[in-house]
């Protein structure tokens, strides 16, 4: 894994990001409220780090994902990817913008035509593109196959001739296609068995180095995301509650959810598990359509305060790039 | 302790198109009454048919019990499930055994109240009038932390959020005092800080009530902290079975050792590498005759080719089915398994 000590160069940088859904009803389709699921975000991603995103499921952290990368159209905001604002622009010029960042999704069984050939699966971003002759994309569909760990003898099978973890290595062979900078990864491990989750980890994170890419890595599971980030933010209720370094969050986490959430995930050794305190949330999130008044986890944080109820709290970095959202520190 | 079940070279296929599926091999355990029992392994390799089996609940054709007993109850109540007649099997299903799975909401009635769902075994199996039953009802969803109990026994399921549909399954897997509890990956669709509170919950029960319970997973984190003893199975054997302290502490099947090294560890005190399994599991169709985990096995001898070593105790409480001993021998490098796993 890349240290990212060195190269502090910001490579995407989210200002105020929200994205909301409208809700409309009635004949007329009237637009009678909104699924604020993500609610104005602030962060930078660095060249060459994998910036872990977890929270639960709707939290917000796939339409954040894909509102970087313009697959939905942000209500708000700005998206800096190298110094341009991607919701500025439009048609060709973001198609062409698109080469320098790839997606590579959470189902493997839903994200590949099953109609198409694997070959021409992975040489669809590079014809797309015009990029190369026949013959070129040809070569480079089988080096890619061979780069992410499949026998390019198997370019002309079809999906469903491949077991669940090939499949998502033929999702991360299109990614890659390109030569992006910037990949954002939507739980591309939840959908495999534990052993194959570790060989597609290993894969991506060898990916990383060889071709200096840069993650964004979605994911719910905290192990996994602390496996491969280098930085983490935790989402709860379509907004960043806390982002830190990984060993700092893990070590040091300040908001009540991430702590929460730490001691909820299960570790593999009974002779800990023994001896660890959970903390157990009451109830569950409440709805992105009317989020609370105040602090957005106000509802089930074991350490509310009567102003978290009022008020919302700042997103602020408490030294070292600790970033929290918190009433608690910041009376 | 009492025995409460004895499962004895139990063996379910499959018969398909395109031939015959062996998910279960001739598996054979136990379990004490008040034990909990993890059975652990990735899909396809039989955990959940397993449990199915002794349930009676594999559907006939394409599915049968080829093979085995399956001995359940205590002293004089100690009958073959697999030799009983459909009534009374279904005087054993959720009443004597309940069982749990994993996705609460295709396995709740969409169309019925859960007071009517919770209500329907305590009438059937208790012999409760509706009064009494709905009475009851109101209790199970208290004894499970649902808010409001009363007021929302006439809602329908999707009316609950996820968590508290899994709580109101165990309600109703609990309606009957079982003496086992199954439950089939009952954590799986949820949110961890969720997980987190159905896995207090069902400890909390567990210790309050005293059944025993059959807990199925994929995950080793979460029946860690849980179970009392576990399974690991592979390609329908079971490959590993030992005392939870002792599975995590000293692992003695290749298997075993390959599924914890490759999970990241919340714990982990710096990034490394993960020890992953390469290749793919064996095509339940076509079984090779040796070791079902030869072809990914990086302490692979000539003989697991050919041979299938059998479940063998290698401590007390503790069986592994391999014939290399991990302790004396080193792993042979990853890579030679890796070229030969992902090629094929």
């Amino acid at each position: 894994m890349s240290n990212n000590g060195n190269s502090r160069q910001k490579l995407v940088e989210i200002r105020d990001l929200k994205m909301w859904f409208p809700i409309m009803r009635g004949v007329l389709r009237r637009h009678v409220a909104d699924v604020k699921a993500v609610d104005g975000l602030n962060f930078d991603v660095y060249q060459g780090e994998t910036l872990g995103l977890v929270g639960e499921s709707g939290c917000g952290k796939s339409t954040t994902g894909r509102a970087i990368l313009q697959l939905y159209r942000p209500t708000a905001g700005s998206v800096l990817f190298e110094g341009q604002d991607l919701i500025m622009i439009k048609g060709e010029d973001l198609r062409k913008m698109r080469r320098r960042m790839q997606m590579i999704f959470q189902d493997p069984y839903a994200s590949l035509n099953p109609r198409m050939t694997v070959g021409s699966i992975v040489a669809e971003p590079l014809e797309v593109h015009n990029i190369g002759t026949k013959s070129e994309r040809l070569d480079r569909v089988r080096e890619l196959l061979q780069v992410v760990g499949l026998n390019p003898y198997f370019i002309n099978r079809y999906p469903h001739e491949f077991s669940g973890g090939q499949r998502q290595r033929i999702g991360v062979a299109r990614a890659l296609a390109v030569n992006p900078a910037f990949i954002v990864c939507d739980e591309p491990i939840s959908a495999l068995d534990v052993s194959i989750q570790a060989q597609v980890i290993n894969l991506l994170e060898d990916l990383q180095e060889r071709f200096g890419l840069t993650y964004l890595f979605i994911a719910h599971d905290l192990s996994v995301v602390r496996h491969i980030s280098n930085r983490i933010a935790v989402m709860y209720l379509g907004k960043i509650m806390e982002l830190a370094d990984r060993d700092e969050l893990y070590r040091n986490p300040m908001h009540p959810y991430s702590q929460a959430l730490l001691s909820a995930v299960p570790i593999p050794d009974p002779v800990i598990e023994e001896k660890r305190h959970r903390i157990i949330l009451e109830g569950d999130v409440p709805s992105p359509v009317n989020p609370p008044k105040g602090c957005n986890f106000c509802t089930r944080c074991p350490k509310a305060l009567d102003m978290c109820r009022e008020q919302e709290p700042e997103f602020r970095d408490y030294g070292g790039g600790h970033w929290v959202a918190c009433w608690l520190h910041q009376r | 302790m009492t025995r409460l079940l004895e499962v004895k070279g139990l063996e379910t296929r499959f018969f398909t198109q395109d031939g015959i599926v062996h998910a279960v091999n001739g598996i054979s355990y136990n379990l004490d009454e008040g034990e909990t029992l993890a059975i652990v392994g990735e899909s396809g390799c039989g955990k959940s048919v397993g449990v199915m089996s002794l349930m009676r609940l594999i559907p006939q054709p394409p599915g049968k019990i080829t093979g085995g007993e399956v001995f359940f109850g205590a002293g004089d109540e100690r009958r073959d499930l697999l030799k009983l007649s459909d009534d009374e099997i279904r005087q054993v299903r959720g009443n004597r055994i309940a069982m749990i799975f994993q996705d609460p909401m295709t396995s709740l009635n969409p169309v019925l109240t859960i007071g009517f769902q919770i209500s329907e075994a305590l009438i059937l199996h208790m012999g409760m009038d509706k009064a009494a039953a709905r009475k009851r009802a109101v209790e199970l969803l208290e004894l499970v932390g649902i808010p409001r109990a009363a007021d929302r026994l006439d809602d329908y399921p999707h009316q609950f959020s996820g968590g508290m549909r899994q709580r109101v399954m165990i309600a109703m897997g609990l309606s009957c005092n079982p003496q086992l509890l199954i439950a089939d990956e009952p954590t799986t669709a949820l949110d961890v800080t969720i997980q987190a509170q159905i896995t207090d919950l069902v400890k909390r029960l567990r210790d309050e009530i005293g059944m025993a319970i059959i807990w199925i997973t994929h995950d080793l984190g979460v029946v860690a902290g849980l179970a009392d003893r576990m399974i690991v199975m592979y390609a329908g054997f079971i490959v590993e079975e030992s005392p939870v302290r002792d599975l995590y502490a000293n692992p003695r099947h290749p298997y075993t050792i390959g599924l914890l090294g490759s999970l990241p560890r919340l714990d982990e005190a710096r990034a490394h590498r993960l020890t992953s399994i390469e290749g793919l599991p064996p095509d339940l169709v076509e079984l090779p005759k040796g070791c079902p985990f030869f072809a990914r096995c990086v302490y692979r001898i000539e003989k697991c080719l050919t041979e299938n070593p059998k479940l063998e105790p290698v401590s007390p409480g503790h069986k592994t089915a391999c014939w290399v001993d991990v302790r004396k021998v080193a792993p042979e490098p990853a890579e030679a398994t890796a070229r030969g796993g992902v090629a094929a």
